[in-house]
């Protein structure tokens, strides 16, 4: 933080300077208005190249130093190509379509909101010398001109609303990218590029708070309306042009896709609550007992503290319920993957993936069909204190319990220990039972196994009432990931809640009713006495 | 589709018919044939022409297979199993969905007019027709789609602007027009990714596309001496430079290495 402030007071400082200079520069030479413009971007220059070509490249054309591992890949911006516009597909963005994309960011992607850490000079200056990057700009026939998007009709909660919304979402062919039940899974999301040849994934539908352009009804509805130029997501416009669907039905379309996902973007919550259960343990990932139980969702992030790094995960979460009977647990873990590893549909996939990374990380080997996995970790015994073995896979000296699933054996599981990223030591007989089911572009898994441990000092020994760290590792074999090449999870807490015994509720109102009927024998002795004084 | 060039030139000239691709394999109607010639403010009546086959030597590539079982009504279209249209070859290594037009040459000032009659793309069979086409600056470009699937058509252009429109319904029409010469403008469908087709954009008429017996004719030309430029998707370009003096006929033939 303190290295962000000081190189802010430099910036500042920079600015503060330049800005004298450009002032004395005016007065000296008392310039006609139009040198202002190319002022304006000399100081647009400035943040440019502190806090945007790293990635963006000096020359504004996407291939800074960070562009080879990011996918998908910073803007290139002399082709003046923008995905969040609020004009027709082929326009340019309008100023304010950029300073949307600067203000905050590009969800789901590595470029972050600037509005709180740039000035509102600083950025409408960059924005500025961006635009000079190409010359699509500044041809004046061009100019972009907003769609007329019209209002959201109401009632788009509403069951018969949504019904209309899936019926278009299947007749205008969403599906084919995005998947039936919105995934991003469809049957041409294997094929997806962008202009440049990039691999793409259409987005999953369930994240909106991911969602590239903004997650609201209106955003979809827009992006509906303008499509993402570049990316092979289209626009939808010439569909209500024609006559084909109204304003109406699209914006069903965009109420249907926000319906997929959660009101509310996930927040985390740090303690997995597992509740006993009197019936028996839920083996199945589909078992209805665990409709009743709290879902608990954990982000994952590339791997990118050892080599090979991995920049560009597959999975971006999970979502965890856990149960437990007296002598059982059951942990069920739900992740979205676009893809059912290994599948030879997504070979190319592979293939792009692995080229568009950084050779440096390992990625100049050959694409291959590999498998989902996902790996639950937890440490060898519940520790007394603060500390925890390192939540990267452990060390030599503290290893780590690890359950590994992976989906070409998909009802088993392997526990074993970790100690470290690049080994894992499988034990015999571990008692860890796995069952799975994929199901359009989502991967559920059950496991189970005995609270107790016949090796307590290898496989730990599950105890009620106490905060077992937990960790999560996930792998998308499609994506190119094996090995180091997977996202994951910090440490995180799972815990055994034992039912609160009846005395706890029961001894506060006896000791209330005592002391009330203490209280009133006194009152009741005192008004005896009194009584008794006034006959005398 | 890297390396590809950008030819600057002021230009002229006529457009053919262009080619008739595979469509052969569909059995639903092709769309009208292009207008063969445009009204050009600087075109002669009488000018000269170029005449040319193109071959190729070596064995061409083996068009990789489409698998259309997600979309039955595309399959439905074809008898025997499509194929992509990579490499079109004709009897004696002919080779069509060759764009040849004129890359120098032509007066710096000289402005033609563009015909107002469209120029049509069709998906069809879950295909473009024809494969490889040519356009004039500012002249309509008009895409249909005769599938009852949904279709996107994504236009990649660097010196016009892109766009990415979707048609999911049979029997609509999209009408777009490009504003600077680009030799060649991607089209590409992302929901079928072997769909791919190739528009040579030109400010001047002078261009045509050569048909399956490798043929071409560049009619109309002043006299002068002209660079003529020939692109193929897989086998890249070539160039060959030819005077015209008069009304003659000249020739200008080229033959790509299949590799």
């Amino acid at each position: 933080m303190e290295a962000e402030d000081g190189r802010g007071q430099q910036v500042r400082a920079v600015w503060r300077f330049g800005g004298l200079a450009v002032s004395v520069g005016i007065l000296l030479t008392a310039q006609p208005l139009n040198r202002l413009t190319a002022q304006d971007t000399t100081a647009g220059r400035v943040v440019y190249v502190k806090w945007c070509a790293g990635c963006h490249g000096d020359n504004g054309a996407g291939d800074g130093e960070g562009a080879h591992r990011m996918i998908p890949p910073p803007r290139d911006f002399t082709g003046a190509i923008y995905q969040i516009r609020t004009t027709a597909s082929g326009q340019l963005p309008t100023d304010a379509d950029l300073m949307r994309s600067i203000d905050e960011g590009l969800g789901g992607t590595a470029m972050p909101g600037w509005k709180s850490r740039l000035s509102d000079r600083q950025r409408h200056d960059v924005l500025a010398y961006i635009k000079t990057f190409s010359t699509f700009f500044a041809d004046t026939s061009l100019r972009p001109k907003p769609l007329t998007f019209g209002k959201e009709p109401g009632g788009g909660t509403g069951a018969d609303a949504l019904k209309v919304g899936r019926q278009f979402y299947d007749s205008i062919g969403c599906r084919k990218c995005h998947g039936d039940q919105g995934r991003g899974d469809g049957p041409s999301a294997p094929t997806l590029k962008d202009d440049a040849g990039h691999p793409m994934f259409a987005a999953d539908l369930h994240e909106s708070w991911r969602f590239n352009g903004g997650g609201t009804v209106g955003d979809i509805y827009h992006r509906l309306r303008t499509g993402l130029d570049g990316t092979p997501m289209p626009s939808f416009s010439d569909l209500l042009d024609q006559k084909f669907l109204t304003q109406a039905e699209l914006w069903r379309v965009a109420e249907y896709v926000r319906s997929l996902s959660p009101a509310e973007a996930p927040v985390v919550r740090d303690v997995i609550h597992a509740p006993l259960v009197t019936r028996a343990l839920p083996h199945s990932p589909d078992d209805s007992a665990w409709t009743a139980v709290d879902a608990y969702w954990f982000p994952l992030v590339g791997q990118v503290i050892r080599k090979s790094r991995w920049f560009s995960p597959a999975v971006s979460g999970v979502w965890v319920k856990a149960v437990h009977t007296a002598d059982s647990i059951a942990l069920r873990v739900v992740w979205d993957d676009r893809s059912q590893s290994p599948d030879t549909a997504w070979l190319g996939h592979v293939g792009r993936v692995l080229a568009a990374l950084d050779p440096d990380e390992g990625t100049q080997e050959p694409p291959a069909l590999w498998p989902d996995q996902l790996a639950v970790q937890f440490p060898v015994a519940i520790p007394t204190g603060m500390e925890r073995p390192y939540f990267l896979m452990g060390s030599t000296s503290a290893p780590v319990y690890q359950w590994r699933w992976v989906s070409t054996a998909r009802t088993a599981a392997v526990a074993g220990l970790a100690r470290g990223i690049d080994r894992f030591d499988s034990l015999p007989s571990t008692g860890v039972g796995a069952q799975s089911v994929y199901d359009h572009g989502q991967w559920r898994v059950v496991f189970t196994r005995a609270l107790a441990s016949p090796d307590t000092a290898s496989q730990l020994p599950f105890r009620t009432g106490r905060a077992i760290p937990v960790a999560f590792f996930a792998w998308d074999g499609s994506n190119g990931e094996h090995g180091t090449r997977m996202a994951i999870s910090t440490w995180y807490f799972l815990a055994l809640d034992v039912p609160v015994p009846a005395r706890v509720f029961i001894s506060p109102v006896i000791a209330m009713v005592l002391t009330l009927g203490l209280g009133m024998l006194v009152v009741w002795r005192a008004q005896q006495k009194t009584t008794f004084r006034r006959k005398q | 589709m890297k390396g590809r060039i950008f030819s600057v030139v002021g230009g002229m000239f006529l457009l053919t018919v262009c080619s008739k691709g595979d469509r052969s394999a569909v059995q639903a109607a092709p769309p009208a044939p292009q207008p063969a010639a445009a009204a050009s403010s600087d075109v002669p009546a009488d000018g000269g022409t170029i005449t040319g086959k193109i071959k190729f030597t070596g064995t061409a590539p083996r068009n990789p297979a489409i698998d259309m079982s997600e979309e039955a009504a595309c399959k439905a279209k074809y008898k025997t199993s499509p194929t992509e249209e990579n490499v079109v070859a004709g009897p004696a290594n002919a080779l069509a969905n060759v764009f040849v037009y004129v890359s120098a040459g032509l007066p710096a000032n000289a402005k033609y007019q563009a015909p107002s009659t469209p120029v049509t793309l069709d998906q069809n069979g879950c295909r473009y027709h024809p494969h490889v086409l040519g356009i004039m600056v500012g002249q309509p470009f008009e895409i249909i789609n005769s599938d009852p699937v949904l279709h996107n058509i994504k236009a990649i252009a660097k010196k016009n602007r892109p766009f990415n429109v979707s048609q999911p319904s049979a029997g609509m029409k999209t009408t777009r027009t490009f504003s600077t010469a680009e030799v060649m403008v991607n089209l590409e469908c992302n929901v079928h990714g072997w769909m791919k087709a190739f528009l040579g954009v030109r400010s001047d008429p002078f261009y045509a596309v050569s048909g399956e017996d490798g043929s071409f004719s560049i009619k109309g030309l002043p006299p002068g001496t002209y660079t003529i430029e020939a692109w193929h998707e897989k086998f890249g370009t070539q160039t060959a430079t030819v005077t015209i003096a008069g009304t003659e006929s000249k020739p200008a033939n080229f033959t790509f290495a299949a590799h």
